[in-house]
């Protein structure tokens, strides 16, 4: 095909890219600005991450996982209390949210999706799951701990575990609201269809083929339960020893932080870190478990 | 219709127990549904409850006096407020440009999927440490790796009041700088879904056009994502002035106003966790009270964040 | 699958104004669309038509770089415009998208005023006339003045499907482009509004020139004065249907007397 024969009377267009033309110019401006800004963003996680690592990772020993943390002046300890202390308070944290977060989201989805009584409660997922973490600790202290309601108990690991709670069923409702509207209602009506009741639907049908957004959700929101502070300072309290029970108060991970970083010396500073490096490694093993539960099983 | 005898179906008309159930579990579910509200109504009974005697012995003095004094017993909650509503703005005027920069950076085409993946992933892990965590590093990396240039600020602008005070130690500007660290994944993360929302094609059409990659995001992308954007952002704002232990370990707890952003200050949420445990009397009371004002700012700036996203959302 | 001898050489004459030389396009790895060869001349309306999944729409878009924004597309061959060719490393897209315009399936007008609309494209492109009378006459020259003129400041998106695509065509007269590609336009239309739009395609051409793929081979018959016909084959050991263009001539010949089989069975609905 000659193209020339055709072509000789208009000129070829210049079509090339101008790196000198303003509105370039621009871009390649605003394009630098953008990366430098991410670069900002992505630089905190490596500093924190890596100092505790080099802080935390050293102290790694037996001693560690199975002393009780040292009185103050001694070298000897470790942190077990704390770490069985966490362990507890989130165990009763879950053992509260999970199932009634659960029923919660299951009427969302199931019973009501628009009714006003669940737009109602919706609402008030979204203001619980708004509200500061240290308030939480305030109203179970008020409403537990210092009424001594739990036969007779004043701070106490349930009390704790309580206000914990309080900040993940927010988590789990929505969690659960979420993904079981994603299960199709072809297949409810299938259920249905052969007559099945309700309920078992729900149970049978509906939250098995939802359980997996649903457990990625709940992994998550015990991972952040994990780390919560504010809550526990006035409902479990502190306990340098182990747990007596989960009506007394016990150690966790978190409070040892807060409180052995303050002090003036050097033992608990290191125990603080020590400390720091368990609790982020299990967070962001409980993370990796969630995502692996998103990606890898079969659903 | 009777029983037929020779139907193997033998639940086929439903036996009363199974009703029973059916309707049980409905009402279950209603009753966890409702543990929201009744929590939720607890909370504000109980602090409102816990505030009435200092609101009733301070009034409307207590938002705009700074004399805290267990030891007198008098209570002014400036500091505290002043320092909340300070720390939450400052960090969301850094963390707004940096978020949404980088939201835009990992949505729209300028490199590899992989590593848009990758920085996206990082920010998402920046939001898993805690809040404790972040406090210790602040404590014992952030402001000492800081204070000489907080110095240095002091001493070229000491006659602006906001550099007035000479840094020696915990403060506003550390506290400011870990509330960025925490409300940025936030922020990022909000962006980055609303900018993914936008349907393709309307940047389909702005390309269409002749239009530039950046002139595409600013005039047709982010105006169509603003309202999930500014929603994020509100909520942002929320979760700062909430925050409480990073900030009450690096912020150095003084109940002394001061312009200076320089110098040691308070937030509600930091006196809160410092000084509930022991306090006793009035004290307890006067700490209800500004939990009840904290409640109701991180209330009315919840309520707007929802409110804010239905009125913004462009229809398209 | 020979190429009919028909699709290389133009009718003298007449000018050429786009034209792809041995284009194959490819998403990641799995040929799409291979070896094209098509002469689109200045000033007419060229309709691409064939069976779903034979690559119209995607040789559509490769005529003014949409297949950019897909990940993992890439091409092979030269399309040249005018002379110049756009695949060429140093060329930027953004030029060649100003002068080759293109209408999409789905109406996406912006959701900005009606006016707004317009103004955005011409005001990127560098337009320094009076902005109120470019509104005017692409709205005119899409025939949706009449309707627009007394809402001009409402949202684009409070007009009707065929209104909207009007719209569309309007926002895209307004940035002066010599070409305009329109990926089936009418699909998602009306009787009425694709009557319409086909009406203003008539009074188009004068100024533009025209490539429209369409389903609807009696659109292409009412609007075309060329056509091209492309058909897919299964491909060996790949997963999916590989296109090819078949046939390219006056529409008159393609419909009564084509001269490759796969197009007088497509033509007679012998299958589609």
């Amino acid at each position: 095909m000659n193209s020339t024969i055709t072509q000789a009377s208009r000129p070829i267009p210049d079509l090339r890219y101008k790196p000198t033309r303003s509105r370039n110019v621009f871009g390649i401006a605003l394009t630098s600005i953008a990366g430098l800004f991410s670069l900002v963003a992505v630089l905190p996680l490596f500093l924190v991450l890596s100092y505790v690592l080099y802080k935390g990772a050293s102290k790694l020993s037996l001693d560690l996982f199975f002393l009780e943390q040292p009185a103050p002046g001694l070298e000897v300890g470790g942190i077990s209390n704390a770490i069985q202390g966490s362990i507890i308070v989130t165990l009763i944290a879950s053992l509260l949210a999970i199932p009634i977060g659960i029923g919660g989201g299951v009427f969302l989805a199931e019973y009501s999706r628009n009714g006003w009584f669940a737009q109602f409660i919706r609402f008030g997922t979204n203001v619980l799951s708004g509200v500061p973490s240290i308030i939480a600790g305030v109203f179970i202290y008020s409403a537990i701990v210092s009424t001594r309601i739990l036969f007779g108990h004043a701070y106490s690991a349930v009390a704790g575990g309580m206000a914990l709670a309080v900040l993940m069923l927010p988590t789990v409702i929505k969690t659960t609201d979420e993904g079981l509207k994603l299960v199709p209602d072809d297949l409810r009506r299938a259920a249905l269809g052969v007559g099945a009741s309700r309920f078992v639907t729900t149970i049978r049908i509906t939250l098995p083929k939802a359980s997996r957004s649903i457990a990625t959700g709940i992994v998550l929101s015990i991972a952040r339960a994990a780390g919560e502070t504010a809550p526990l300072i006035f409902t479990a309290l502190y306990s340098p020893w182990w747990a007596e029970g989960i009506f007394n108060p016990v150690g966790s991970l978190s409070v040892l932080i807060f409180k052995f970083a303050t002090m003036p010396y050097e033992v608990q500073n290191e125990l603080a870190w020590a400390a720091s490096f368990v609790l982020v490694a299990f967070i962001l093993g409980l993370n990796l478990v969630a995502r692996w539960i998103n990606t890898f099983t079969s659903r | 219709m009777p029983i037929d005898p020779n139907d193997l179906y033998r639940l086929r008309r439903r036996p009363p127990s199974e009703k029973q159930l059916d309707t049980g579990f409905h009402w279950l579910t209603v009753l966890t549904a409702s543990t929201v509200a009744i929590v939720l109504v607890l909370i504000l009974a109980i602090v409102f409850h816990g505030s009435l005697e200092s609101m009733g012995l301070y009034g409307w003095r207590f938002l705009v006096t700074s004399n805290w004094n267990p030891v007198d017993d008098e209570y002014g909650a400036l500091t505290a407020i002043y320092g909340t509503m300070v720390t939450s703005l400052v960090s969301l005027l850094i963390a707004v440009p940096l978020g949404v920069g980088t939201a835009i950076f990992i949505t729209e085409r300028f490199i590899p999927r992989p590593l848009r993946e990758m920085i996206g992933l990082m920010v998402e892990l920046l939001a898993a440490i805690p809040s404790v965590v972040l406090g210790l590093w602040a404590i014992f990396v952030l402001e000492p790796a800081l204070r000489p240039f907080l110095t240095w600020l002091h001493f070229t602008f000491k006659d602006i009041p906001l550099f007035s005070t000479q840094p020696l130690g915990p403060g506003m500007t550390p506290a400011i700088l870990v509330l960025v660290v925490m409300i940025l994944p936030i922020i990022t993360a909000i962006s980055r879904d609303s900018l993914n929302q936008v349907p393709i094609r309307l940047r389909q059409a702005a390309y269409g056009v002749g239009s530039t990659q950046w002139s595409a995001i600013l005039h047709v992308i982010l105006p169509a994502s603003i309202s999930g954007i500014v929603g994020g952002v509100m909520l942002a704002l929320g979760r700062a002035m909430g925050e409480t232990m990073a900030v009450t370990m690096i912020i150095g707890n003084s109940n002394n106003f001061s312009w200076s952003l320089l110098a040691p200050g308070n937030t509600i949420a930091a006196m809160l966790a410092n000084q509930f445990g022991e306090a006793d009397g009035s004290q307890v009371s006067s700490l209800m009270y500004a939990a009840f004002v904290l409640i109701l700012l991180t209330l009315v700036v919840n309520i707007l964040a929802q409110l804010i996203v239905k009125r913004l959302s462009l229809k398209y | 699958m020979t190429v009919s001898a028909t699709t290389a050489t133009p009718t003298t004459g007449e000018e050429i104004c786009l034209s792809l030389e041995n284009v194959s396009i490819s998403y990641g790895g799995e040929e799409a669309v291979r070896n094209v060869y098509c002469a689109i001349p200045r000033g007419q309306v060229t309709a691409f038509i064939g069976p779903s999944g034979c690559g119209k729409s995607t040789v559509l878009r490769a005529l003014n770089r949409m297949n950019d924004l897909i990940d993992n597309c890439t091409l092979s061959g030269r399309v040249v415009f005018d002379g110049a060719d756009l695949y060429h490393p140093g060329v930027d897209p953004v030029e060649v998208r100003r002068r080759i315009g293109m209408v999409f399936q789905q109406p996406n007008p912006f959701p900005k005023s009606i006016y707004e609309n317009i103004a955005f494209g011409a005001r990127i492109n560098g337009y320094t006339g009076d902005m109120d009378e470019l509104v005017e006459r692409s709205l005119r020259q899409a025939a949706v003045w009449d309707e627009c003129k007394d809402k001009l400041n409402e949202s684009g998106c409070s007009l009707s499907g065929g209104q909207q695509q009007r719209l569309c065509i309007a926002r895209t007269i307004a940035i002066q482009p010599e070409v305009i590609l329109m990926d089936e336009p009418c699909s998602a239309l009306d009787p009425i509004s694709t009557l319409k739009i086909e009406e203003t395609m008539h009074e188009l051409k004068k100024t533009f020139t025209i490539v429209i793929v369409t389903h609807n081979m009696q659109q292409a018959v009412r609007v075309s004065d060329r056509t091209a016909f492309f058909n897919a084959e299964a491909q060996e050991g790949g997963s999916g249907k590989v296109g090819y263009l078949v046939e390219f001539n006056e529409t008159d010949k393609i419909f009564n007397s084509p001269t490759q089989q796969a197009t007088y069975d497509y033509v007679s609905g012998r299958f589609g």
